[in-house]
């Protein structure tokens, strides 16, 4: 192996380690908000870059009416749950409503646009939009009413979402994969480097979104608020923190962060509607290594997960995978004995 | 399908639970002797071969409160160990199935060790993380045939008998399930089976029992891990072929929704769940490509629903419905003539047995307890007081060793024990109660306190499932009886712990560390919740305890009954000693009086 190979490996880990780092930091925000392991995170990843990649050749994308259905469902859940605390059939309407309107009003949009053969800027930001409306759809429909369950428990559900989820993207995409045109599609060398136009642009938009999010937990009160939700339930909850809201809008955060992921990772490899499971995943080792709990950590992890595959694939292309997925038993391993006996306090 | 779950010995009082599991074993037998079509005995050997590791999962995740998506892996393991040897080296199928069980419990004991120190959400991740490389690790290697696997793989033969055969190998794989079932339902009822269902609440009350809360858990991730592996051994002769994809990640999940639905912590419910999970994806891969009009593993999406919705309407599963309606007796008693168990050498009466010298803990800043020091001897009751917040409990917990001192030596009949570890305390003689009961609510009282001899008996997982532990177990429950009378709770032994009132809760659990044979008892508020009544009986409980030369330390704000019975008070305040003295000397001093009610000004 040569300088410009080593270069070139390098860059190709880092761009993909840093989209495997959005993901682990989606991971460790939703485990530390509301100790859901979220293993379908990567499944947001599929839907985004599919539904771009639907919207490109023309037609409504199959996540447009996914979106209204699962929508009605957290609509009527809502609708019952308002009725059953005897809240009155106004208010309990009211909460419906406010839980599909948004929903209905993205996927109302998106269907007129589909045809319309729109700039692809404008339909990657309604590709956005219509994931990133899926996040708290699924905190409401899967998890909200089981917000005191175990860890365990949240674990098992998330495997159920996980399942339904794929099965959904297979019914709404079909099988076939795609690959999305590029955003920017130039290419640039520095010396023996050969940048492309899609690398300079995930690594932008990955510092953009760490910058936001640190900007959202420091300098917002949303953001404070989610900070005390996952230092401690309870006491948040008592100074008037809702642990459903901060749920739902951990969720819509895990849902951008999925889609952006999905636009970003369309280009450069061909996506099928299973694909997001091992994306999602990879990002779980970063946020494994971070102990699911720093998000600095899930940085440096996924950074360490792209550039170890891409070496991987070099000297072992078959089993790249194998090694991407064993290095956690190390990583576990050193997390353990760093850790020393539990003491519960 | 009716039969019986968790039983105990004395099951025979109840009908349905003794004549269920025999006409379980009748109607399996007579099964295969029907004229049932061939296709039926195959469906039934899969239901077979799935039930073996969901049957590990009902142990790891039902009972023990941890789970792995690697049950499929290890069917993994299995099925390619025999695969390969048999095909390539020629090895017995029978001499493999050891090697495939060898190399499991060692693949599972390095990730139970690496994983299972930290918190419980650890070990299904690294699970899913290893699930993944061994099955992109099967598709990749040459030896073992990449994604095409290894095929020719020979049917079973006994001394000629050709057991690849459909209904001989029925006989063999149900064999297995019910061998499998039945030596869990014992494990459960047993020494190491209580210890078990002490790990999903937490360790310390299991720890301060005495029980090594890692190497249970370790134990039972590599006996689930090895239920699986003989699972897949049946797989790779029935199948006759091996390849990557029945062991994959996707069927690992399947195994846990077969779980949770038959009902994760039933018995009979891993078979229930893995006969209606087999049979709806028969169903399901049929009818739903045929609605939908292409094909595809569309039923995921069913499975997926399926189990959020049981989780949410039905945590205890589709079994808990027919366990619900089968009365349950109580065990049998038939330990009256049971040796006692061995006691401890008992220290001197008025030996020091505990000699607390400026121990110290800070948490961050603050000093929650600030270099306390006092001793404890034998037949005498020493009471800790002060008001809330003095830093009580924190004490208790440095001495059991719940909490590690920061400063400061706790010595225990001379020894010192700062930094051992609650077990280890344990072990030397130290018992206590807990200042918000710990225990078990879906055992029985008896056996509840049953576990608080644990470090006084020895009898492991294998013996109990091979039930050569009676003789230990009847000695067991004679103690946990003769100290629940003792307690004044003789007439709850049978009752679940969980429908006791709070102060019953409260005698189980001294009973518990009674059964110890503890040289020092530690009881954290033992009469918060008590009656007048149950408060006299207590108190004179203290004293009997006392009189046979036991050394107690309480921590009680029931001053009626700490200046009742204590020899000496230890009073503290903000984490510091404020006095010490008889009863009567504290209650003169306006130090003490200060703490409790404050200053005048």
């Amino acid at each position: 192996m040569d300088f410009s190979i080593a270069s070139i490996l390098l860059l190709d880990g880092l761009t993909n380690g840093a989209i495997y780092a959005l993901l682990g930091m989606a991971i460790v925000l939703v485990f530390t908000v509301t100790r859901i392991i979220f293993i379908p995170q990567g499944e947001f990843v599929a839907y985004g870059a599919l539904t771009l990649a639907i919207f490109q050749t023309g037609q409504v994308p199959g996540t447009v009416w996914l979106l209204l259905i699962v929508a009605a469902v957290a609509a009527l859940m809502d609708l019952a749950a308002g009725l059953r605390e005897g809240r009155g059939a106004g208010t309990a309407l009211k909460a419906g409503l406010r839980t599909f309107a948004a929903p209905a009003v993205i996927a109302a949009v998106s269907a007129w646009a589909a045809p319309h053969g729109l700039p692809l800027p404008v339909q990657a930001l309604l590709t956005i939009c219509i994931v990133t409306a899926f996040g708290p759809l699924v905190y409401r429909v899967a998890y909200q009413s089981l917000a005191g369950a175990s860890t365990l428990v949240l674990l098992i559900v998330s495997v159920g979402v996980h399942l339904a989820m794929t099965g959904l993207g297979l019914l709404f995409f079909g099988a076939e994969g795609f690959r999305n045109p590029p955003f920017w599609d130039v290419r640039f060398s520095a010396g023996p480097v050969n940048f492309s136009g899609q690398a300079i642009i995930i690594f932008a938009a990955s510092a953009a979104l760490i910058v936001l999010l640190w900007l959202f937990f420091e300098r917002s009160l949303y953001g404070k608020a989610l900070r005390a939700t996952a230092v401690n339930r309870l006491g948040a909850r008592l100074m008037g923190i809702s642990s459903q809201s901060a749920g739902r809008l951990t969720f819509a955060m895990a849902g951008l962060i999925g889609a952006l992921s999905g636009l970003l990772i369309g280009p450069t490899t061909t996506v099928f509607y299973d694909s997001g499971f091992l994306i999602g995943l990879k990002g779980f080792v970063a946020g494994v290594i971070a102990g699911l709990s720093s998000y600095p950590g899930a940085l440096i992890g996924a950074l360490a997960v792209g550039v170890i595959e891409a070496f991987g694939s070099f000297w072992a292309s078959s089993f790249k995978e194998v090694i991407v997925f064993t290095i956690v038993l190390p990583v576990l391993l050193w997390r353990s004995l760093r850790a020393g006996p539990d003491e519960e306090h | 399908m009716v039969t019986t779950s968790l039983p105990s010995p004395a099951a025979g009082r109840s009908l349905p639970r003794r004549f269920g599991a025999l006409a379980l074993v009748a109607v399996l037998i007579a099964l295969p002797l029907l004229p049932l079509p061939d296709f039926w005995i195959i469906q039934l050997n899969y239901i077979g071969i799935y039930a073996l590791p969901v049957l590990g999962l009902v142990l790891l995740t039902g009972v023990g409160g941890l789970t792995s998506f690697g049950q499929a892996a290890f069917v993994g393991i299995g099925a390619y160990t025999t695969a390969y040897l048999t095909v390539n080296l020629g090895l017995s199928p029978w001499l493999t199935l050891f090697i495939g069980l060898g190399l499991t419990a060692l693949s599972a004991l390095v990730i139970g060790a690496i994983t299972l120190r930290m918190s419980g959400h650890y070990l299904p991740l690294a699970t899913i993380a290893w699930a993944l490389s061994l099955y992109y690790l099967m598709g990749n290697l040459d030896a073992l045939g990449k994604y095409d696997g290894i095929l020719g793989v020979k049917g079973l033969q006994w001394f000629g008998l050709e057991i690849g055969q459909l209904r001989v190998f029925y006989a063999l794989v149900w064999a297995l399930v019910l061998l499998a079932a039945f030596a869990l339902i014992r494990l459960l009822d047993s020494r190491t089976g209580r210890a078990i269902r002490t790990l999903a609440g937490g360790t310390q009350m299991a720890e301060a029992m005495g029980v090594n809360t890692l190497r249970h858990k370790i134990g039972i991730f590599v006996l689930a891990a090895l239920f699986a592996s003989i699972s897949g051994w049946l797989f790779a002769h029935f199948q006759r072929t091996v390849n990557p994809s029945p062991f994959g990640l996707r069927m690992g999940i399947e195994y846990l929704f077969m779980a949770v639905l038959g009902g994760v912590a039933q018995v009979w419910g891993a078979i229930a769940g893995a006969g209606i999970v087999k049979l709806l994806e028969d169903q399901l891969q049929v009818l739903l490509p045929k609605l939908i009009g292409t094909s595809g593993s569309y039923e995921v999406i069913v499975f997926g629903i399926l189990l959020v919705l049981v989780l949410k309407y039905l945590p205890d599963g589709l079994w808990d419905f027919v366990d619900r309606r089968l009365p349950r007796p109580p065990r049998a008693v038939d330990w009256q003539n049971a040796e006692p168990l061995p006691a401890r050498e008992r220290p001197a009466p008025g030996s020091v047995v505990l000699q607390v010298e400026a121990i110290r803990k800070t948490f961050g800043g603050l000093v929650a307890v600030n270099d306390i020091s006092f001793t404890a001897r034998a037949g005498e009751i020493v009471g800790l007081i002060g008001p809330n917040g003095a830093g009580k409990s924190t004490t208790f917990n440095l001495i059991t060793g719940v909490l590690s001192l920061t400063s400061g030596t706790v010595r225990f009949r001379g020894e010192s024990v700062g930094g051992l570890g609650a077990r280890r305390i344990a072990q030397r003689g130290v018992s206590r109660t807990f200042q918000h009961v710990k225990m078990i609510p879906d055992m029985t009282v008896l056996e509840n306190v049953a576990l608080g001899a644990h470090l006084r008996s020895h009898r492991g997982a294998l013996a109990a499932m091979l039930r050569t532990d009676r003789v230990e177990e009847r000695r067991l429950f004679k103690e946990a009886q003769r100290q629940l009378e003792r307690v004044g709770m003789g007439e709850h032994l049978h009752q679940l712990a969980g429908n006791l009132a709070m102060g019953q809760q409260r005698l189980l659990e001294i009973a518990r560390a009674l059964c110890a044979d503890p040289a020092l008892l530690l009881l954290d508020e033992p009469a918060a919740g008590l009656r007048h009544k149950e408060k006299q009986a207590l108190a004179a409980v203290l004293r009997q305890l006392r009189g046979e030369g036991m050394g107690i330390l309480l921590v009680e704000h029931d001053m009626g009954l700490v200046m009742d019975v204590c020899d000496r008070l230890v009073v503290m305040e903000f984490g510091t000693h404020l006095m010490e003295g008889t009863p009567a000397e504290v209650q003169q001093s306006p130090k003490v009086r200060a703490a409790y009610l404050g200053t005048e000004h």
